[in-house]
């Protein structure tokens, strides 16, 4: 039961991107495409479960002054080795990611879920933590990047020859989707979307949820916060 | 005592006379100062200048009502502010723009330009251009097919389906190929062509052609006092004086002064964006140091940069620097004796 708590969280109700707001660096750089957003997930959650369950299994033998290294030692191993199968096995993807995949090493989500979850949990809820955050952050890229390549591009590519939308009849893309302000354009609407809906949702159920804790109610006219 | 119940003193706090101006007010006067070249781009341009007009204006106040709703607050469109906005917007539009395109503008300058940061007043950036900026950058061939300014028989016929028209480059643009292909300037410049640029004889954005018609407009602008004279004189005078510069330096590869003061965008842009009162600096000196820095940028761009007009690019950067530049001209307290160092 609490395997099961532990894997679903990561998807929706502590999302790394849309609830957490962890990992901006590849979230913003990489989802200029479906294909790219859904590589990069993929990699993600194999070094997000690989990297959980190895520092759940060494978190009593570290000690705690020198985890951080232990742990990055982790996390780049696994990086590399998803690097290395990725430059053999799907060359493509690795060069339109680029930089992005040794970076993953400096990624927020990875070593916040080893320090908030895997440094005192057992390795089996470490995994489904890994595991359920990795496909949590690859949702949320999915959708970024299926919002961005629709409306920059005018296409949607599952996969490098999998396209599944190749051309919308009588549609100019708004090349700025794909360029980098189309990042922050494309995030910042999405999220803007999931608080109002949210809201509206606690409303409507009579409950009143809390303010975002930077909302500054004395210079905000805003009232959908229940009051 | 008969008329106890009146008060015999209102206490309040200052301020304790009103101009009357309100932020309607100073929209209304923008819109009758727009008016000469909104006509104009009518006359010049035709049904497309009336049909982006329209669809900018509209687009601008329903983006604004419908964010406004969304955020749950009243709808203040009454302020005329997106009237403003689209306007502005539509006179930076290559004629022959597709109105979806156009649309797609309205929304980034209402929504992501002006209500994200908290609507009126708090916008760090001109909305009009940002959305000049974000279609340049989204539709590079749609924003850079230009027409000329046609005769006026067009009106006769009213062509509701596209016209025929020449598509040419603007002034800017043959002057900045010429300049990277290394080849002579390609215009010759002399009084009657001078006389058609003031006019708006030429091709370009429909509301930038015509300087006369704008001028009129700032004209009533400061004889309204919504604009002050700093800001558009040190703007246009820095691209003059470097203009200058350049003409002296290598007359066989720079245009004389008069072509860039009634070229491209420098007049819409120095008289009615530079000038916006959010995204300026408060301060005179602040107003001096602005139009100074839009002035070289601009000069810089046209004559070195990628992009043949430099005036949007100009004034978005040093909306940047505003709030900085407020800082550094803060004046002193008065009775506050400047400290030495």
């Amino acid at each position: 039961m609490r395997f099961y708590k532990e894997l679903v969280k990561g998807l929706w109700a502590q999302n790394p991107i849309f609830r957490l707001v962890l990992g901006m660096c590849p979230t913003l750089a990489v989802t200029t495409s479906l294909a790219n957003a859904i590589g990069m997930g993929v990699a993600v959650t194999f070094v997000l479960a690989c990297s959980n369950m190895v520092i759940s299994a060494i978190r009593n033998i570290v000690p705690s002054k020198v985890r951080i290294p232990c742990y990055v030692v982790v996390i780049a191993t696994f990086v590399t080795l998803v690097d290395r199968v990725m430059n053999g096995f799907a060359p493509d993807l690795h060069a339109s990611l680029g930089l992005f995949i040794p970076l993953i090493v400096v990624n927020c989500i990875i070593l916040g879920r080893a320090e908030g979850f895997a440094a005192r949990n057992t390795v089996l809820l470490s995994a489904a933590d890994g595991v359920g955050m990795g496909l949590g952050f690859t949702l949320a890229l999915s959708i970024i990047g299926t919002c961005r390549e629709l409306l920059g591009a005018g296409t949607l590519t599952l996969w490098k020859d999998v396209p599944l939308i190749e051309h919308i009849p009588g549609f100019t893309p708004i090349a700025l989707m794909i360029l980098a302000p189309g990042g922050f354009i494309a995030l910042g609407s999405i999220l803007a979307l999931m608080n109002n809906l949210q809201a509206t949702l606690a409303k409507r159920a009579g409950k009143t949820i809390p303010p975002p804790v930077h909302l500054d109610c004395r210079h905000c006219v805003i009232c959908k916060w229940g009051q | 005592m008969s008329n106890d119940t009146q008060p015999y003193f209102i206490v309040s706090t200052a301020p304790h006379t009103h101009s009357g101006s309100s932020v309607r007010r100073i929209m209304l006067d923008v819109i009758i100062a727009l008016m000469p070249a909104v006509l104009a781009s009518f006359y010049l341009f035709g049904w497309h200048a009336v049909r982006l007009t329209a669809v900018c204006v509209l687009g601008c106040v329903g983006t604004e009502a419908l964010c406004r709703r969304l955020m749950g607050r009243d709808l203040g469109i009454g302020d005329l502010s997106a009237v403003v906005t689209g306007l502005l917007l539509a006179m930076n539009l290559p004629p022959a723009l597709p109105s979806g395109m156009a649309l797609v503008g309205c929304v980034i300058a209402i929504a992501i330009a002006k209500q994200v940061f908290g609507g009126i007043g708090y916008n760090p950036f001109n909305p009009a251009l940002v959305a000049r900026v974000a279609l340049l950058m989204s539709f590079p061939v749609a924003m850079t097919r230009w027409h000329d300014a046609l005769n006026p028989a067009r009106w006769l016929g009213f062509a509701w389906t596209v016209p025929d028209a020449t598509t040419t480059a603007t002034p800017l643009g043959l002057v900045k190929t010429a300049l990277t292909m290394k080849q002579p300037l390609p215009l010759t410049w002399d009084n009657s062509t001078m006389l058609d640029y003031l006019l708006g004889n030429m091709s370009g954005c429909i509301g930038e052609v015509s300087a006369l018609a704008l001028l009129l407009g700032a004209g009533y602008l400061l004889f309204r006092r919504c604009i002050t004279w700093h800001i558009p004189v040190t703007y246009i005078g820095t691209v003059a004086i470097f203009a200058a510069i350049l003409r002296v330096v290598d007359p066989a590869t720079n245009m004389p002064v008069s072509f860039h003061m009634l070229s491209g965008g420098l007049m819409l842009g120095a008289l009615f964006m530079a000038t916006d009162m959010v995204t300026s600096p408060l301060t005179r000196r602040g107003q001096l140091v602005f139009g100074a820095g839009c002035g070289l940028l601009t000069i810089l761009i046209r004559r070195w940069g990628g992009y043949p007009e430099g005036v949007s690019f100009a004034i978005l950067l040093m909306n940047a620097l505003t709030p900085l530049i407020n800082q550094a001209t803060r004046p002193g307290i008065f009775g506050q004796s400047r400290k030495k160092k």
